[in-house]
């Protein structure tokens, strides 16, 4: 009986589920965010070295160190941040929800990077548009929520504004800038990284929102 | 719009012609689908193989020219790349030089020394030759390859690689080709160690032939050392090039040298892919992989789920080869890396279609036929077929408008591919569906027959689990039940064995492991993959460290320098005496007669022998792949996509005396340490290296599991259970319904579901013919459990006041409309009058008799504001609200004289429900003054005031914790203590009970018994008294006939009454937390880790069962003096009631028992853990468990012996309980989706009540009621 049970197990420990969920959802997310940064940052580096150094191994981790630990906690950032906008919007995100459809999401981002660092483009304005497009078909294939666009146009702005101070105060360099002191198709990645993290951050979300309602049902 | 919609209703008959035809003629379609495929793949056989290995072509070098840009028709065996001159030629020197004869007592150092030393003269020789002839003076400057600085980064290779010159490369690099430096060196294998270790090694570098042959080490044998000189030129100057060769083989004579020298060898480079861009290439497939698994995971409800999968990926692919192949046809070449964009190309194509088709057909009505089924299926899916198959045409046309070459390809390719790909869907894989629901028909029918003939069955096949009951009957309401035949648990061993493969999975397990293994040996066999990374390591590790042959077996140290089975290479040459420089360096196109020639002298056995064999033709054969392109990537000179020339090698042989060979020594190499310890060095080494590999081999494939595992952990967490064999379910989230807009099936059990309740259900009781709910508002509804028709609201007083006289205008009018109807007294027109009452008591806070209508309101849609209805301060109930009389809450004094007026005053007698059947059948003026069902009691109160006297008053202000339902009364036990008696029917208070104050946490009722357990540990057992006591309690009629429960016996004017007859003040320490009663038994578990037995009737308590370590949580009894109970420790103790002992225990669950069922043969167990075990209850061994969707374990009843009912997300499914067969799902309505079914009641005549959120589904199984019957 529900009032019986209300009164017998008042301690129930959701809050502890939920901190405990969180944390897990945190590191997962924390660790696609590395794998891909490492991986799309592979991508790049090959852009400018078609045949190999003999150091192969020591390129994966060309980057410098804090590269991926920032992608991871970014990408963990944003997959919390998605799920928490949407249950305070009170819309919860319906549409397509379903891994494969996530894996997908996640074959095209890797695909919009991987045309960014492979396709000769004419130049880069050609580039970056075409990136904004396949952007933009990224989030109305996988996304179609006018909170994540908000959210996604508006971390890749901040994100934008981020690379630039780096670059500015010279912790590292494009190799050819053509957009103030960054490349100009930065923006159009953050905003498919961003939908994309979304979307496995909803995903895994999806378990947790289960878990919970089933968990202050039974108490 | 309507141009719209005939569009769609064209599309739509042509899907459902097509589907027809598809369903008719499968074989011929098939074998149509697959010529064309095969047609349309043919032109791939044309395409030269992927692969990244170099590919060669040889011509001549007599009329060789440089070839032309421009493709030549003619020339056929041409490859493509064969155009335009090369990056370069390719010309070595390949010198062999050994000391010769051998002494005793030349030392070590001396095999190599002195040979390498010659080098620096042969490397001044070449420099220095000049050609002149007509056509102008030919010098090696002018010529050769002229490269410039070293790719950045590669700073440390300055010291050996040339820099600003001419690219020849010879081991005098090491040295700088100074041969001061290289006299003045004390240890020659430490220079050339120093830079190791490199990729590719600079010894192979430099030498020109893989370390192990070069002989530069303590422990060769042969004493022979080879090395070459590699010349890379920019032009292509015969003439030059064989005046330095005749040059060269004039000096050093190599005789009975037979290399050919008429061939030279062009190599092709591919664009090559290292370990670091398969990364992200491997990353893809894993994406690719993942895809399909989460997209084929989905297809359901069909014979073979394996085959449908098999189906839809070979269509995805063939699909992609024709795309290929078509596109080849049409003259275009795919110039893009197949494998990298094929990931790619698969996700943008995509298996959506193939599921949504799967789906659609699936979920057409089993019982049409097969063709049917499938032109309905494609027909209900043909609009958003061709919607999306237009968008992604559209996006691929903007994608092509980019005008950017590789994604214009990749958008062709697309295009082609969706074309092809849509072909393959509507001929191939709808054909293959057909098949496959005509196999499961048939199947079905295969399974049907013997058992009706009372035969043993047919071995069903192991992918049993996973299919969906196929309904026998085409009735729509019915549920596959096996011939009990089937069902009996002792199986024979050879289907158990079919059984468990199925349960364990085994056959998808060894799949994962295979593709596993495959993508391992895909990696591994990769040309520039792992296995030439650490071959490379290996090989290059070892030259020097190569003891060749010191003590290691033949097959490790190699020096295949000769070779004994070929007769051309055993010739012995002679050593040659010393040769003495020739001054002039300058051919003038002719030359004299070789000085030097071969000596016909017996070479003694010491004398080391120069041998040429036919693997030194092509000595850069045996150097690694990459040894050109990284030689040429130093000076960021890529190969990739281009080709060089390799001309025929120029041999040259070199032979020194000793007397040289002591000359040329440095004081140190006769102060070298003995062999001895370097080659025990040596032997760690090359067992470091091995061992380096096999660890870092064995650290990848550890690192690749766990990094699948922990990818299946996170991808499909709850899939797979964690104790025993466990059962994959469908979850509400994979459902097509959330994404594609269509439901599941639904035709074979469709749920009723009870609306009106505001808030969550918190008790749920039942007697089979009336069902009562008590919401945490403290509404007590009484719905008929056949029909689903709300009969009576008991609404709470508290909040039912504010629109209380609404309602009364409301119910006046509807007393008056079912008076009309009065005449019909039978239960189901009385049902139809109350249709009539629906649509009346519309505006109604409370809907009477609404079973669909929505009436929550949206205030307590979100989270019920709980805290006012818990009461939990039940020892100071304050007393004023039993004294208050019920007129004060209300005003009924107008109503009531009003009705009084309009008829005649009421008989007793005078309250029969409106579905109550004729069995006393009242006068028209009673019915028409039948009161609302809904209204309160105080209204029946101040009725029976007059005519039973009862003095009864409910108890508002306390909320409901226990609800009990016999025949016609509901037994309520509030949190206040008192104990309500409630008339179901008529919704009026019958009697109330306040001898307690503590809390009511159970109550069960048994016959005229009624036994309450308290808050505080006591058990309070009333008797139930009515001075009519033969109809009361008398059970009305047999079951399940009449949509309508029968009338009950028991009449108005029958004055029940409540005695507490005892009271157990401590029948428990702590809080009793269940109760059951059954076989004259009454059994109470309580929170101090004991469970008692007490006996009905004379309250008398017969054992106290200490076996937990934890509180009761869940106890079972039933009519056969089972008794099973199950507490907080998670653990479930049968007991034997008789003799009060145990009879086994076991631990089951993580976490609390929630809920335990018996059968015959069976416990059925379900823990917090979600977790659904059976056990066997003879031997208790569990059978098997079932992994229960999170929240909802505790709900699960057993309809029959072998039918098990489990509640999940706003779905109820129905297991076999034999073999743990999923056999339906039931979705209890669309709007349910996150809600778990908290409460599931069997009720006997198998309709099952589950409580989601506010709502009840009552779920029919009318062919268990038949089985029943």
């Amino acid at each position: 009986s529900l009032g019986l049970s209300i009164y017998l197990s008042v301690q129930g420990g959701v809050v502890g589920v939920v901190t405990t969920n969180l944390l897990i959802r945190g590191a997962l997310l924390f660790s696609v965010g590395v794998f891909l940064a490492l991986v799309l940052n592979l991508l790049q580096v090959q852009r400018n070295v078609t045949l190999f150094p003999p150091d192969v191994i020591s390129s994966i981790f060309s980057s410098a160190w804090w590269v991926p630990p920032c992608c991871g906690t970014a990408s963990a950032m944003i997959g919390l941040l998605y799920p928490c906008i949407d249950s305070h919007l009170g819309e919860p995100h319906k549409f397509k929800r379903e891994w494969s459809s996530v894996m997908r999401c996640v074959a095209v981002f890797v695909g919009i990077n991987h045309a960014s660092a492979k396709v000769d483009f004419a130049n880069n304005v050609q580039l970056s548009l075409t990136l904004a497009a396949l952007s933009v078909g990224l989030w109305w294939t996988f996304d179609r929520s006018r909170s994540g666009f908000g959210l996604g146009v508006s971390i890749a702005l901040l994100a934008t504004l981020a690379t630039q101070l780096l670059v500015y105060n010279g912790v590292f360099q494009y190799t050819s800038p053509d957009f103030l002191y960054i490349r100009s198709w930065l923006p159009c990645i953050f905003f498919a990284g961003v939908i994309t993290m979304g979307n496995i951050g909803r995903q895994l979300a999806l378990y947790e929102y289960k878990f919970i309602q089933e968990k202050t049902h039974q108490d | 719009m309507t141009l719209r919609e005939q569009l769609r209703e064209k599309i739509s008959a042509a899907f459902y012609r097509h589907g027809l035809l598809c369903a008719s003629y499968p074989v011929p379609i098939i074998l149509f689908t697959s010529a064309s495929i095969l047609t349309c793949c043919y032109p791939l056989l044309r395409l030269p193989l992927p692969g990244t290995g170099p590919v060669e072509f040889t011509t001549g070098v007599r009329d060789y020219s440089v070839p032309s840009h421009e493709p030549q028709g003619d020339l056929g065996e041409r490859p493509d790349w064969y155009r335009g001159p090369p990056v370069a030629y390719i010309q070595q020197v390949l010198v062999k030089a050994a000391v010769s004869p051998w002494d005793s007592s030349l030392v070590t150092v001396d095999v190599f020394r002195s040979p390498l030393g010659r080098a620096f003269s042969l490397l001044e020789e070449i420099r220095n030759h000049v050609h002149s002839d007509s056509s102008g003076v030919r010098s090696l400057e002018t010529l050769c390859l002229q490269v410039t600085d070293l790719f950045p980064g590669l700073r440390r290779m300055q010291s050996v690689l040339p820099e600003h010159g001419c690219l020849l490369v010879s081991p005098g690099n090491y040295w700088q080709n100074q041969r001061e430096l290289f006299d003045s060196d004390p240890d020659l294998l430490k220079t050339i160690q120093k830079h190791e270790p490199q990729r590719p090694a600079h010894l192979d570098l430099l030498f020109g032939v893989p370390g192990k042959y070069t002989g530069v080490s303590h422990y060769n044998k042969k004493k022979v050392v080879t090395y070459t000189m590699t010349l890379v030129l920019s032009r292509y100057d015969a003439r030059f090039l064989g005046s330095l060769r005749a040059r060269l083989k004039q000096l050093h004579p190599s005789a009975n040298c037979s290399l050919r020298d008429d061939h030279m060898v062009h190599v092709h480079f591919k664009e090559e892919i290292g370990i670091a861009e398969l990364i992200p290439l491997v990353t893809t497939y894993i994406i690719l992989f993942a895809y399909i698994y989460f997209s084929t995971r989905k297809i359901d409800m069909v014979k073979s789920k394996w085959g449908l999968a098999l189906a839809a990926v070979v269509t995805v692919l063939s699909s992609l080869l024709m795309s290929v192949g078509l596109c080849t046809l049409f003259g275009l070449t795919p110039t893009l890396n197949g494998g990298e964009i094929f990931p790619y190309l698969v996700v943008v194509i995509g298996l959506e279609n193939v599921l949504v088709l799967t789906k659609s057909v699936v979920s057409t009505p089993v019982d049409l036929e097969v063709k049917l089924r499938i032109a309905q299926g494609l027909s209900n899916e043909s609009w958003s077929i061709m919607k999306n198959m237009a968008t992604e045409l559209c996006i691929i046309l903007i994608g092509y408008f980019t005008l950017v070459p590789a994604i214009q390809e990749f958008c062709l390719f697309a295009v082609v591919g969706l074309v092809s790909d849509f072909f393959l869907q509507m001929f191939f894989f709808t054909t293959v569906l057909s098949i496959d629901i005509r196999r499961m028909e048939l199947a079905d029918l295969n399974r049907r027959l013997p058992a009706e003939a009372g035969l043993p069955p047919p071995k069903p096949g192991p992918l049993r689990t996973r299919e969906a009951p196929p309904p026998p009957r085409p009735s729509p309401h019915t549920i596959t039940l096996q011939t009990p035949a089937f069902r009996n648990l002792r199986l024979p061993k050879r289907l158990r064995v079919v059984y468990f493969l199925a349960r364990t999975r085994l056959a998808q397990r060894i799949i994962m492991v295979g593709t596993v293994i495959w993508i391992g040996i895909l990696v591994y066999t990769d040309p520039a993959g792992i296995r030439t990374y650490l071959a490379a390591q290996v090989s290059d590790q070892s030259p020097l460290g190569d003891p060749g042959g010191g003590g290691l077996p033949p097959h490790l140290g190699v020096a295949p320098v000769f070779r004994g089975g070929d007769p051309t290479s055993t010739l012995g040459i002679n050593p040659a005496p010393a040769p003495t420089p020739i001054p002039d360096n300058q051919s003038q196109g002719h030359h004299g007669s070789s000085r030097v020639g071969p000596l016909p002298e017996a070479p003694p056995p010491s004398v080391p022998q120069i041998t040429w064999g036919a693997e030194d033709e092509e000595g850069w054969r045996r150097l690694s792949f990459r040894h050109w392109p990284s030689l040429f990537s130093y000076y960021n000179i890529t190969l990739a996509k281009r080709y060089i020339s390799i001309l025929p090698v120029i041999p040259v042989t070199v032979h020194l005396s000793p007397q040289e060979a002591i000359e040329t020594r440095h004081p140190q190499d006769t102060k070298h340490p003995p062999p001895s310890i370097p080659k025990v060095a040596a032997d760690i080494q090359t067992d470091l290296t091995l061992y380096k590999v096999a660890a870092l081999g064995l650290a990848a494939g550890v690192l690749l599991v766990l990094l699948l595992f922990c990818l299946y952990r996170v991808l499909c967490p709850r899939n797979y259970g964690q104790n025993g064999v466990t059962h994959g379910r469908r979850r509400r989230g994979d459902l097509p319904c959330d994404d594609y807009g269509y439901s599941p099936p639904v035709s074979e059990i469709s749920p009723l579901l009870l609306r009106g309740h505001s808030m969550d259900i918190e008790c749920l009781a039942s007697d089979g013919m009336l069902l009562a709910s008590c919401c945490l508002a403290g509404q007590i509804r009484v719905w008929d459990a056949q029909t689903g028709d709300c009969l009576t609201v008991i609404p709470n007083h508290g909040l039912r006041r504010s629109s209380s006289s609404g309602c009364w205008e409301q119910r006046d009018g509807w007393e008056s409309v079912s008076g009309a109807a009065e005449t019909e007294c039978l239960g189901s027109e009385a049902h139809g009058s109350s249709i009539s009452g629906d649509g009346l008591s519309e505006g109604e806070g409370y809907p009477l008799r609404r079973r669909t209508a929505p009436s929550r309101p949206t205030l307590f849609t979100d989270q019920p504001d709980l805290t006012p209805l818990i009461d939990t301060n039940f020892a100071d109930q304050p007393p004023s609200h039993l004294c208050t009389p019920p007129r004060e809450g209300f005003d009924f004094g107008g109503l009531v004289e009003r009705a009084y007026m309009e008829h005649e005053p009421p008989s007793p007698s005078a309250y029969p429900s409106p579905s109550s059947a004729s069995s006393s059948p009242p006068s028209g003026a009673q019915l028409q003054r039948r009161p609302s069902l809904g209204d309160s009691s105080a209204f029946l109160t101040q009725d029976r005031a007059s005519t039973a006297g009862t003095q009864a008053t409910a108890d508002w202000e306390s909320s409901v914790w226990a609800m009990e339902l016999r025949g016609n009364l509901i037994a309520a036990g509030r949190s206040s203590g008192k104990l309500e008696l409630w008339d179901a029917v008529e919704g009026s208070l019958r009697c109330i009970n306040e001898d307690g104050v503590s809390g009511i946490t159970a109550l069960a009722f048994l016959n005229n018994r009624i036994v309450a357990a308290r808050l505080n540990g006591s058990l309070d057992f009333f008797t139930v008294e009515i001075n009519k006591p033969l109809g009361l309690l008398q059970y009305r009629g047999a079951p399940g006939r009449g949509s309508m429960p029968p009338s009950p016996c028991y009449s108005s004017e029958d004055v029940i009454s409540c005695q507490l007859t005892r009271s157990v003040q401590c029948a428990h320490q702590k809080p009793i937390t269940v109760l059951r009663a059954a076989a004259g038994r009454v059994v109470a578990g309580s929170q101090d880790h004991t469970v008692r037995v007490y006996r009905l009737e004379d309250s008398c308590c017969l054992f106290t069962l200490q076996g937990h370590s934890g509180g009761i949580t869940a106890i079972y009894i039933d009519q056969t003096m089972v008794l099973a109970s199950g507490g907080q420790d998670g653990a479930i103790c049968l007991w034997d009631v008789l003799t009060g002992s145990r009879v086994s225990h076991v631990y089951g669950h993580r976490g609390d028992v929630t809920s335990l069922v018996c059968t015959t043969s069976c416990v059925i167990s379900s823990g917090l853990d979600d977790l659904i075990c059976i056990w066997d209850r003879s031997t208790g061994i569990k059978l098997y468990s079932i992994q229960q969707e999170v929240g909802c374990g505790a709900s699960l009843g057993v309809i029959s012996e072998s039918l098990l009912v489990t509640g999940g997300q706003g779905c109820v499914s129905f297991w076999d309980l034999n073999f743990g067969d999923l056999l339906q799902t039931v979705y209890l309505g669309q709007s349910s989706d996150g809600q778990g079914v908290r409460q599931l009641l069997v009720l006997d005549n198998a309709a099952i009540i589950c409580d989601f959120g506010s709502e009840l589904s009552l779920v029919y199984v009318p062919s268990v009621l038949e089985k029943l019957d």
